[in-house]
Order: structure tokens, then sequence, then C-alpha cells
């Protein structure tokens, strides 16, 4: 569905650096990319902000000129095939797609018709997404009257009025509270087992892209540096955590000790009372863990396990925390 | 399972024709839902007629004509087709805020057919303030030949679409009301108080008159004036030459920004 290969896109800025007049520099907000996306996938694109997601899905939806490289994207070519392009994929952009003072039920006739529908293919079209998107009752209302779960809702139908069958979503649960981005999730992965969409979405939530996509594609400062499935991707990060909260602090090493038995050569976080370490595969380890704690006769507050997250995947992949960007 | 559906929706990209005539009645639609902008656009040149015109009716003679409000008339007309016309940009803004113009520009629409058809809402908007002002003159006691007035209006809706699309071109590149409105003032002022809007440049002294005679819209309003009076002369060949020459290259830098693949 989606190929592309060496994708870049450099930005000119006029910055006054140099002092005197202006200067032009560069600036590059995606270095090449290579991405490959199948029918029937739902593939998340994740990054901070400013990562060159949202550049890049602009360059696959047309909206951009790539400044290199190239993408065929629904079997047409980016550059040569915009307009087929177009006509075969669906967009739902960040900013939204009605206008405010608009009539919800005009604004997805109207567009449907900028495809080429007639009109009333496209209110019987109209009419059936928002039964889906449980718009119902919201034909005749205003943008600017729903709730934000509503709006999405509508942006999502005002984007597959046409039937696209490549759907490109750009963060589609930002600002959304927690029930409407759950509710949303489950809309989105209708649209791929109810109508059989190719799905490419944009996030910088880690929770979104694992409850929902196939593969995750990984962007920092404009270059993929991971494209893996979610489970895959976490066994990159050296197993689970391991976290040991013990009663008596004076125990603390000895626990520690016991910790440390299970992987030679890497010690143990120690924080307070709580001792931690990433163990592949903890849950073969775990039963030997706490005979031998027993055995030692350390007393434990608590255990937990925990798989790893996306975040910790991006820090081990970056260096960095995905939250300390995205906030 | 929606494969029924989905086999039945026949796409084809639609012409440039129907693309403008969807654009065209989308934007009427939004406009007569909230139609404040178009009374308010109305009111001030009603007002200029109402609280002015008067004014100027004991020195018609000194205009060298016997009816002030074939001077004033299409003073205003021209008024209301630079000023109505340049704020159009502001509601572009306001669309593409809200993602409407990306939304329509990933669709397979001819891009130029969406300008198209906003300007076309914009010039039939202009229609009907033309015609309403038109009426109200005559209440006040303009009197002219019907084809003379008819060519004054179309004039003037030339120079509206002109506006129009330079507003729009504006709004785009710019995207933002906050640098919109001070360009869009900067431009509208100096224009419309050296065309002789109010007042034709003939009072004014040998200097300002120079300068105004380098300001096309002063050509296009003496044509139009000239237009209704009935004197079909060189003035109205010049005034009809420059609005086209401005409609042309204004719609061509409108279209081009339109066209645009990065914008």
């Amino acid at each position: 569905m989606i190929h592309a290969r060496g994708l870049a896109r450099s930005f000119e800025t006029r910055g006054s650096k140099g002092g005197r007049g202006r200067q032009k520099s560069e600036v590059v907000a995606v270095a090449g990319v290579d991405i490959d996306v199948d029918a029937g996938e739902i593939v998340g694109f994740l990054g901070p902000n400013g990562a060159g997601k949202t550049t890049t899905l602009r360059m696959l939806t047309t909206l951009l000129k790539p400044t290199a490289g190239t993408a065929t994207v629904a079997g047409f070519d980016v550059a040569t095939q915009p307009e087929q392009v177009r006509q075969s994929i669906g967009y739902v952009s960040q900013s939204g797609s009605t206008l405010p003072e608009a009539l919800a039920g005009e604004e997805i006739v109207d567009h449907g018709r900028l495809y080429g529908i007639s009109k009333r293919q496209a209110e019987t079209r109209g009419r059936e997404l928002f039964e889906q998107l449980d718009l119902d009752s919201l034909w005749t209302r205003q943008p600017r009257a729903m709730s934000g779960g509503q709006r999405r809702r509508l942006d999502i139908a005002m984007g597959l009025v046409h039937d696209p069958r490549l759907v490109f979503l750009d963060e589609p649960t930002t600002g959304l509270d927690p029930q409407a981005r759950a509710n949303l999730w489950g809309h989105i992965s209708a649209l791929r087992s109810e109508r059989g969409a190719t799905i490419f979405l944009t996030t910088h939530y880690l929770d979104e892209a694992d409850a929902l996509c196939d593969r995750i594609l990984v962007i920092d400062h404009g270059v993929l540096v991971a494209a893996e499935t979610p489970e895959a991707l976490k066994q990159q990060v050296a197993g689970d955590l391991v976290e040991l909260i013990v009663v008596d602090a004076a125990q603390l090493s000895r626990a520690a000790a016991a910790l440390a038995a299970l992987v030679p050569g890497s010690p143990p976080d120690v924080e307070g009372s709580l001792v931690s370490l990433r163990v592949p595969h903890a849950g073969r380890e775990l039963a030997g863990l706490l005979r031998a704690l027993d055995r030692d006769g350390i007393a434990l507050e608590s255990i937990e396990v925990r798989r790893p997250t996306l975040d910790d995947v991006f820090l081990t992949l970056t260096g960095r925390s995905l939250r300390e960007d995205a906030a | 399972m929606s494969a029924a559906s989905a086999a039945a929706i026949a796409l084809a990209k639609p012409s440039f024709a129907r693309v403008t005539w969807i654009v065209f009645w989308r934007q009427l639609r939004i406009a007569l839902r909230n139609p404040a902008w178009v009374i308010i656009g109305l009111a001030q040149p009603i007002l200029y007629l109402g609280l002015f015109g008067p004014l100027l009716v004991p020195l018609s003679s000194s205009f060298g004509v016997t009816n002030a409000y074939t001077i004033f008339v299409p003073g205003l007309l021209v008024q209301l087709g630079i000023f109505g016309a340049l704020f159009a940009g502001f509601g572009l803004v306001a669309e593409w805020r809200a993602g409407v113009i990306e939304s329509e520009r990933v669709t397979p629409a001819s891009r130029s057919a969406l300008l198209l058809g906003r300007i076309l809402r914009d010039v039939s908007q202009l229609l009907v303030q033309g015609i309403v002002l038109i009426a109200l003159g005559y209440a006040f006691g303009l009197r002219a030949s019907l084809p003379g007035m008819a060519y004054g209006l179309l004039l003037t809706l030339l120079l509206g679409a002109s506006c129009a699309a330079a507003s729009y071109a504006l709004a785009l590149v710019t995207k933002s009301e906050d640098v919109l409105a001070p360009l869009v003032n900067s431009i509208a002022l100096p224009v419309l108080l050296l065309s002789g809007i109010l007042l034709p440049m003939t009072l004014a002294p040998k200097w300002l008159q120079v300068v105004s005679d380098i300001i096309p819209t002063k050509h296009i309003v003496d044509a139009i004036r000239a237009s209704f009076v009935g004197d079909f002369g060189l003035p109205i060949l010049w005034g009809t030459i420059w609005s086209v020459v401005i409609f042309a290259l204004l719609m061509w830098i409108a279209t081009r920004t339109f066209r645009r693949e990065n914008a």
C-alpha cells in the first residue's frame, strides 16, 4: 500500500544568526525514510513532537513535495500521479476538516462531491458513516456545538466518505478524554475489521500505538530508528523490570544480592527500600528468586514484574524518554 | 460489511465547473447562515449615501454634472467592491485554521476551482449589494441610464473579483488575521483616498492629481462615473482596460498560490 524510499524533506528558514542581514539556513525535517506498509495493516508512526511525523504524512498524502526520495501510495506515485493518490486515500488531519459554523451533514455531502460522488450517493454514504460512528442525531448539528470526541469522529467520517482503501490518521486522539479515546480506538480498529482498510496513524501516545497497531515505526530527528511489531520492539529492551520493596532496609543489600544472582554482570538499581533489575524472561526466574529470598529470611513489602513499555523502548533506542519531548 | 455500498460508489474526478459550483454553494450557504458581514458591508455605503450624499448635492455644479449622485454612487460602488472583497481573505484564514482548506486539498478536486468558487460567492454578494446601493441611490435622486449603470456595475464586479483573489492569495500565504488586517488596511486606505471615491480628483491640486493618476482604480472609478452619465468615451476605455488587466494579473497570482504544491 505504501512504499517509500529515501523520502526526505528540508525547509529553508531565514534566520539572523550571522548578525548582519538574513541568512538562509536549511532545516532537515525528514532525513530520508524507507516505509513499507502492506494492505490490511495498521501501522503506527511513533515519535516525539518535531520528529518528522506530520511532515512524512504530508508527503505521503501529496500535501507536501518531497525534496528527495520516492513514494508509491495505493499504487500511485506521489510526485507524478498526485490526483490518483488523492482519489485513493482518506486523510484525517490534526486540525480538523469542517467549518465550526457549517452543518455537519452538509459538510460531509460537499466533501464527498469533491471526490466526484453524486449528491444523493454522498448523502446516503454520509448518513451510513454517521450511523457507524455514533453520530446519528448530529446531521444538522454545527461542529462547534459538538464534543471533542464527536468532532474527531466527524473528521474520520469526512475522511471516509469516498470509501478509501488506505486511511491516514494524524494524531487521532490528541486532546480527548480517556473514555473518548477508548471509544475512538474501537472505531479505528473497526475500519479494518469491517472495511478491510489499511491504516497509517501517527501518535505520540505509547498505549495507543500498543493497543492499535500491528507494526510500529519509530522516528526521531527525521530518521527511522525502528520498524517492528510492538512485541518485538519490547523485546529489544533487555527483559522485564523486576522491582522488590523490602520491609526492613537492613535487608536491602541481601535482597539486591539475590536479585543480582539472576543476571550475572549487571548490578541492580537501589533506591530507598526499592531494588530493581531488568531480568530476561522474568516469569521463569521468579519462583527461584522468591525461594532464595525466603531462604535468606528477607521480608518483602511488595514484588512487581513490569513488562517493558514502548516508553522503555524509546529510551533504549534513542537514549531519551518520549514523554520529555511530548510534554 | 459495507462492501455493497463501497462497490456502489463511483469515483470520478469532478470537473472544474462542478467543483466551482460545489464550493460556490457551500460558501454561499455559510455566508447566508451568518449574514452579519453581508449586512455590515452594505451598511457602510448606505450610511455614506444617507449622511454624506446630501452634502454633495449643492456642490454638483462644481463637479460639472447636474446630478451629484452620478459622481457619488459610482464611488461608493468601488468602495464596496474594494473593501468588501479585500476582507474575503479573513474567512479563508478561519477555514484554513479549521482544517477545511487542507481537507479540500487532499481531494482530487481542481485547486483553481476551489479558489474560483469562493471568488464567485464574493462577486454574487457584491452584485446584490451593488443593486441595493443603486436602488437606494435612485431613491435619493440618482438619475442615470440603465445600460450605463449596468456597465458600471460590471466593472465593479470585475474589480471586486480581483480584490477577492488578491485577498485569498494573501490569506493563504500569511495564514494569520494579525498579518492580514494591517496589510489589507494599508493597501485599501491609500487606494480609496487616491481613487477619488468620495469626491472627484478634478477638485484636487495638481500634485495630488498626478499622484492619483498612477492609481489604476482612479481610472476605474472615472470609467464607472462616465458610464453612469452615459459618456462613452476614452475614460471608459481606459477604465475597462485597467479592470481587465488587474483582474487577469491578480487572478493569475491567486491561482498560482492556490495550485502551489506546498502551501
